[in-house]
């Protein structure tokens, strides 16, 4: 069976309409099936349908998809209350241990991502991989860095992130890879970012199901849940009869 | 003495002005060199087979054991000849007979 690769992290302003079709376009011929662009504040619902039409023009599915950088665990449980149910995929950036401790045990919360490039404000350790792994809680890991950085920033962030992995795999709290580029000279095939995932320690299998199987799973389990027919998990509505 | 396993790679090029195979071959040991070091490099095996600048292809040889090691390389390279570039793995084959029929 082919897979269907994955890269749910493509940050263009659909604003602009020029970037952003020929970043799509480019993404259905590097061979990605499904593809998502983050909703930020300054977007419209207007946007996200452009963005749809673009999509569906190039043949690539579309996944709508919400970044956040909560302050507190407040203002995290505010923003899954009021996003969740207009969101296929949620995904929250955190920058303090509170955040990334509340995100990780909230079954709403889809991605956990951690852009700090300093290892003191990177939180996914045993405690947190223990959390994620109980709501499945997906870690994301963007691969930009890994291309725009050099020297001894590079050398920090592969060290980090390799403790990650090795964290999250342990504790199996699935891997998603996605590229986190906004130029396209930085997007790479699907099977090349998941090369990249070797420098952090994931083996070849492992690479791939991050760039396919896990974020497709994430995708297809949101999207059942949003449906109308959706009453619970593994409970759905089948037909509707008459009440008598 | 064991025979060395060796797999060819070949590599589309994606970059607006062309590289000469010294450019583009330079480019691929410096990223490998910037990864891995020079002992990771030299364990490669890496070699240009050859490179056809219409089509934008080049085909690589490198040692098995180091392939995964050229792959993340190859993923990493962002400019050919100081120029903005990427490079993509279009087939990987143990055979140069079996890689230009995969390419047709």
């Amino acid at each position: 069976m082919t897979r269907a690769f994955a890269d749910l992290h493509l940050r263009v302003n659909p604003k602009d309409q020029k970037a952003t079709r020929e970043l799509i376009n480019r993404a259905a011929n590097f061979g990605y099936s499904l593809i998502s662009i983050p909703f930020t504040s300054g977007m419209h619902e207007d946007d996200l349908s452009k963005l749809k039409s673009i999509c569906a023009e190039a043949s690539v599915d579309f996944v709508s998809r919400a970044d956040f950088h909560p302050r507190s665990e407040n203002d995290l449980t505010h923003f899954l209350r009021k996003f969740r149910r207009r969101f296929e995929v949620i995904c929250i950036s955190c920058d303090n241990k509170e955040v990334a401790r509340q995100a990780a045990k909230d079954r709403r919360v889809d991605l956990l991502s951690f852009p700090s490039l300093d290892y003191h404000k990177r939180f996914f350790d045993r405690a947190e991989a223990e959390l994620a792994s109980g709501s499945l809680t997906a870690l994301e890991v963007d691969v930009k860095p890994l291309l725009v950085l050099e020297g001894p920033p590079r050398v920090r962030i592969i060290m980090s992130l390799r403790r990650e992995i090795k964290i999250a795999r342990e504790f199996k709290v699935p891997i998603v890879i996605s590229s986190g580029v906004g130029e396209q000279r930085f997007m790479r095939f699907p099977r090349d970012m998941a090369s990249l995932a070797y420098l952090f320690g994931l083996d070849e299998v492992s690479a791939l199901d991050a760039v396919s199987t896990n974020p497709e799973a994430i995708v297809k389990r949101n999207r059942e849940k949003l449906s109308s027919r959706f009453v619970a998990p593994g409970i759905s509505i089948v037909k509707e009869g008459k009440v008598l | 003495m064991k025979r060395v396993k060796r797999r060819y790679l070949a590599l589309q090029l994606d970059c607006e002005t062309l590289p000469t195979e010294r450019e583009f071959i330079d480019a691929v040991w410096a990223s490998v060199t910037k990864l891995y070091g020079e002992v990771g490099a030299s364990l490669t095996g890496l070699t240009l087979i050859g490179l056809d600048i219409e089509r934008k292809i080049a085909v690589i040889r490198v040692a098995l054991v180091a392939l995964n090691t050229v792959k993340a390389s190859l993923a990493a390279v962002t400019s050919l000849a100081n120029r903005a570039a990427s490079v993509h793995v279009l087939a990987v084959s143990g055979t140069l007979k079996a890689l230009y029929s995969n390419l047709k």
